[in-house]
């Protein structure tokens, strides 16, 4: 085909092309692509750039540990939101991460015929949900008959549902990983199939299992949309997962549409606090997936 | 490994329990309350809420708790034994700045924490509604049809109002010294599209002396439902006919032009950032924003700056038309003084509570605020309420009931 | 516990009797019921969906996707305000954000030296980690003003004197329109694009390259002749990838489109809505009711769009990634 393909290429060039033309379209286009990829690069420097200069002014500790407070009262910080997107993170993790987990082990060990087929689908498509389609289900679902109330808890669910197919896809990836080789060793000892899934194929992809769940969770913890519908946001520090709470993306939301510069600046600081977060989430899982995956092909 | 999947699955079979708990618990107080309904509410049909006649303590007859009797210089001082320690308000973003600085000093007296969270009137009175939240907040009193509504799957509603406020006409247009001074019939004629440049004979014959510019006029308006829409357009629709003929009032109508922005700071943000527009925002966004607001012409003719004394005006000019279930308008007040643009922002609460707690929480929330809360008003740009008003919600807050008692404690 | 059969058997037909033994059985059980909840998940979700639309349908039918008039007070809804300003913010991004991220896969792949390459892509693809709200931030008071003072005014005097064209370009400009939130979307797309369109680009044969070169042909010709055209596929489902993206992107946009859902117009400087967004700013409020059945109704037709999308863009990943369809000579 490329042979073909060349042939006609030598034939134009015969015709009508000259070298210094074609050298320059090579230039030319050599750099176009390189501006492209520096555009990139540069666009993700211009943002971080604004977030880090704007944000910065607003961290002190009050920010850290103070809630909401009235303009021109308090400074007031964002430790409400803090704790509210842990908090529902975690009751997304415990939806999430069973969940996903579950299904990519079926599919991975035990995935043929139409069950599979299904789940593997269920996946996909859960995974192409808009997040705001996934929280206006859960208001429907949970916080309107269920609850009777914005929640935590709703929230949390919401974040869950949005986490389920980001773990179940990585974790598949990783655990085709596991050498086939590993649970044929272990079955011929005489080792029950359970037992090699938990004793073997687990422990062996436990770093890319975690790293699979540790990217659902930053994916989730910046979400907002989801959560405008269900956890609404709180103002003061909410433990319980039956009220509404408050989290850092929906502060930011808030914040960023109010009239006040104070909170426009806090806004920045939030959005500062998160990407901090998922800088570190991402270069330690970049580091911990390179690893891993060097060790188990290798 | 083994182990900890038998703890997840655990947790979720957990999980799911606690959900079904919620559900059982919600459900058997959501039984309980039409119990408690039919004894108190048959008087109070949609339009007329018990309690809010005009002797002091008309409902307290079944009253043999402590507090049934309502006793105007009751005062909260510190928390109470027994009153639910958060509650959830959602609504009007017109009130925001005040109920945010409200339920801050609020915490710090009683330990209560009221969330309150300004989603738009539009969503407070769905949201209330469907029971979601404790309280809604408004600054359109509910519609028959929303009372209705409401009334069917809760029970009767109170509609508490906690302060007045101004809409304000505002604009972008470089080179002025002065405000502005505008009328329905200019306002509404820019905003219908019938007037498209600020030089306009009609603008130029309210501002003698004024230089216009010879530019587009750019309208912008409130894409979410919102009582500051409301309380505008009902304002167009008193005083320009041609604007109740063709667009008509409501917390959300059909624009035949401009630009829609998201909440008051939205509107306020579009306007500042648009030369040569205008458009309408709560007070505090214009004054936040150090944006200018027009001298608006009221009902006897003349142009009236938005003041907290303006507003004051047109409150006192109109307060003895409000009915008894406090669902009143003051907008295009009579009276020289009054600003035309003026509107109660209310509370939402339904009478017959279900739980105590909350019911207890609630209604000491509702009497601090309109006792010692509302003294903070003026500082934020909001007016308080006058005395004959107080004299009708102090009694309507003392109505409200938790199966069948009366909710509040009187303390 | 091992039987004779089982240690005498292959491995593979081993790992085919798995279930034989009973904490097989309790543990496949486990696996089959975790799965069966996702199912459940996405059945519960579309069963609601449909349920709560129902009122919409019934009062709309399917016209409902192609009316043009959303008009809350007077209860009558279409969405095709809300689908419009969807395809056309979506479409923007595309065109924006291909080239770019076609041309950064092409770079990282056939140009940039291989210690340089990872990094790169890295922090291309760390776009895409940051949250949708951080992009509305930055688009509402970073790009926001700059497309109202300079890139709008600047396309209103150059391509909107242009005949048909020009028409794309109308009206004041604001800074909060389908054009800023395109842009928006470009940026938060770039990512998938690139990610997707440089594991393409790679997997194209090298025989491809070299078949070319010892030809003579320089190294964009190469490119041009050998290398998209197998990948043309793989990339036209990298592209669509990046649209399913966008689709349901909500906060950004919501911060950046302007809300309006007045008229269709075909400036690209005009405030509207698009169906997430349309959700976000309008669900709180709609209860219950034909409103609240509209909203719905815009949920439904927001996964239906995304599940199609997501559908095409697989099955065009997936075709170029199993073997050469591209380049049929």
């Amino acid at each position: 085909m490329a042979t073909i393909a060349a042939e006609g290429l030598l034939a134009k060039s015969n015709n009508r092309g000259n070298l210094r033309r074609r050298y320059f379209v090579d230039r030319l286009l050599g750099a176009l692509v390189t501006l492209a990829a520096a555009l990139g690069v540069a666009l993700l420097a211009i943002i971080i750039a604004y977030i880090v200069i704007k944000g910065l002014p607003a961290w002190n500790l009050e920010f850290f540990i103070g809630h909401t407070e009235p303009v021109g009262v308090a400074q007031g910080g964002v430790g409400q939101a803090i704790v509210g997107s842990l908090l529902m993170l975690a009751v997304a993790c415990v939806l999430g991460i069973p969940l996903g987990i579950g299904a990519a082990l079926y599919l991975s060990e035990y995935g043929r015929g139409a069950f599979a087929e299904v789940t593997q689908f269920a996946i996909e498509t859960i995974a192409g949900v808009p997040s705001i389609v996934a929280g206006a289900f859960i208001w429907a679902f949970l916080v309107k008959t269920i609850l009777g109330s914005y929640a935590g808890l709703a929230g949390g669910v919401a974040l869950g549902i949005i986490m389920i197919p980001i773990v179940a896809r990585t974790a598949q990836e990783v655990l085709r990983l596991v050498p086939d080789s590993l649970r044929e060793a272990s079955l011929a000892l005489g080792i029950p199939y359970w037992k090699t899934v938990i004793y073997i194929v687990l422990p062996t992809a436990r770093a890319g299992l975690v790293t699979a769940v540790v990217l659902a969770a930053a994916r989730a913890g910046g979400e907002s949309a989801p959560l405008l519908l269900t956890s609404l946001g709180n103002d003061f520090y909410n433990f319980d997962l039956l009220k509404p709470m408050s989290a850092l993306p929906l502060i930011i939301y808030k914040y960023a549409l109010s009239p006040y510069e104070e909170w426009h600046q806090q806004a920045w600081g939030a959005a500062l606090v998160l990407i901090v977060v998922i800088g570190i989430v991402s270069l330690v899982t970049r580091w911990s997936v390179n690893r891993s995956a060097r060790r188990l092909r290798g | 490994m083994h182990r900890s999947l038998t703890r997840i699955t655990f947790m979720l079979a957990a999980l799911a329990l606690a959900l079904v708990g919620a559900a059982c618990g919600g459900g058997s107080t959501s039984t309980s309350a039409p119990s408690a309904a039919p004894t108190t509410a048959p008087a109070a049909a949609p339009t007329a809420p018990s309690g809010a006649a005009t002797s002091p303590a008309p409902s307290a007859s079944g009253g043999a708790a402590s507090g049934g009797a309502c006793d105007v210089n009751a005062k909260i001082s510190g928390p109470y034994q027994g009153e639910a320690n958060s509650l959830t308000g959602a609504g009007a973003t017109f009130p925001q700045p005040l109920y945010t600085r409200w339920f801050a000093d609020y915490n710090k007296l009683t330990n209560v924490k009221v969330n309150y969270q300004g989603v738009g009137s539009g969503a407070g009175i769905t949201q209330f509604t469907e029971n979601t939240v404790n309280f809604g907040a408004s600054d359109a009193p509910m519609t028959d049809a929303q009372l209705k509504a409401a009334t069917d799957k809760n029970g009767p509603v109170l509609h508490i109002p906690t302060a007045f406020g101004a809409v304000v006409v505002t604009y972008n247009i470089s080179n002025l010294s002065q405000p502005l001074n505008l009328s329905a019939d200019t306002v509404g004629g820019m905003m219908l599209g019938a007037i498209t440049k600020w030089n306009d004979p009609k603008i130029a014959a309210e501002n003698p002396g004024v230089t216009l510019p010879d530019a587009d006029v750019v309208t912008v308006h409130r894409s979410d439902g919102s009582g500051t829409t409301n309380a505008f357009t009902s304002w167009l629709a008193a005083a320009n006919p041609d604007w109740k003929s063709k667009v008509g009032a409501g917390t959300t109508v059909n624009w035949p032009t401009g630009l829609g922005a998201q909440g008051n700071a939205g509107v306020a943000g579009e306007v500042k950032n648009n030369p040569n527009s205008i458009g309408y925002v709560e007070q505090i966004y214009a004054e936040q924003n150090k944006m200018p607001m027009a001298n608006i012409k009221n009902a006897a003719g003349k142009f009236v700056k938005p003041s907290l004394e303006s507003v004051g005006a047109a409150m006192t000019n109109s307060i003895a038309n409000v009915p008894n279930d406090l669902r009143f308008s003051i907008i295009n007040a009579p009276g020289d003084a009054s600003y035309p643009i003026s509107t109660p922002t209310w509370l939402l609460i339904y009478q017959n509570q279900k739980d105590p707690a909350i019911a207890t929480a609630l209604t000491r929330m509702l009497w601090w605020a309109e006792t010692d809360g509302e003294k903070v008003n003026p500082e934020l740009g909001y007016t308080p309420l006058p005395d004959a008003l107080k004299a009708k919600v102090l009694p309507m807050i003392c109505s409200i009931t938790v199966n069948g008692k009366p909710a509040f404690p009187g303390k | 516990m091992a039987t004779m059969e089982e240690t005498t058997s292959t491995a593979s037909s081993l790992l085919r009797r798995r279930g034989i033994n009973p904490g097989d059985r309790v543990f496949r059980g486990v696996m089959i019921a975790l799965s069966g909840l996702v199912i459940l998940i996405l059945v519960l979700l579309t069963y609601q969906l449909l349920h709560d639309s129902l009122p919409v349908w019934q009062a709309e039918g399917l016209s409902f996707i192609w009316s043009s008039t959303w008009d809350p007070p007077k209860d009558v809804y279409g969405a095709l305000p809300f689908v419009y300003g969807t395809l056309v913010t979506s479409l923007i991004a595309l065109i924006l954000a291909a080239p770019v991220a076609i041309g950064a896969a092409v770079f990282l792949v056939e140009y940039a030296p291989p210690q340089f390459a990872g990094p790169i892509a890295f922090m291309v693809e760390l776009l895409a980690a940051i949250p949708s709200v951080i992009f509305g931030l930055w688009g509402l008071y970073v790009m926001a003003p700059v497309m109202r003072s300079v890139v709008e005014p600047f396309l209103k005097n150059s391509a909107g004197k242009l005949p048909v064209v020009g028409g794309l370009f109308l009206g004041p400009s604001l800074g909060r329109d389908y054009l800023t939130a395109g842009t928006i979307l470009a940026i938060m797309i770039l990512p998938t694009v690139m990610a997707v369109s440089r594991e393409i680009v790679r997997s194209v044969p090298d025989t491809q390259r070299e078949g070319m070169l010892s030809l003579g042909a320089t190294r964009w010709e190469v490119i041009q002749n050998a290398v998209l055209p197998y990948a043309r596929t793989g990339i036209i489902g990298a592209i669509i990838l990046g649209l399913g993206r966008a689709l349901g992107e909500t906060m950004a946009v919501t911060m950046t489109i302007g809300n309006s859902s007045r008229q269709i117009s075909p400036s690209l400087f005009t405030p509207g809505y698009t169906l997430a967004s349309g959700i976000a700013n309008q669900f709180n409020e709609a209860g219950t009711g034909l409103y609240f059945g509209a909203i719905v109704g815009l949920a439904l037709t927001l996964l239906v769009i995304a599940f199609l999308t997501n559908l095409v863009a697989r099955i065009l990943v997936k075709r170029t990634a199993s073997g050469p369809v591209g380049a049929t000579v």
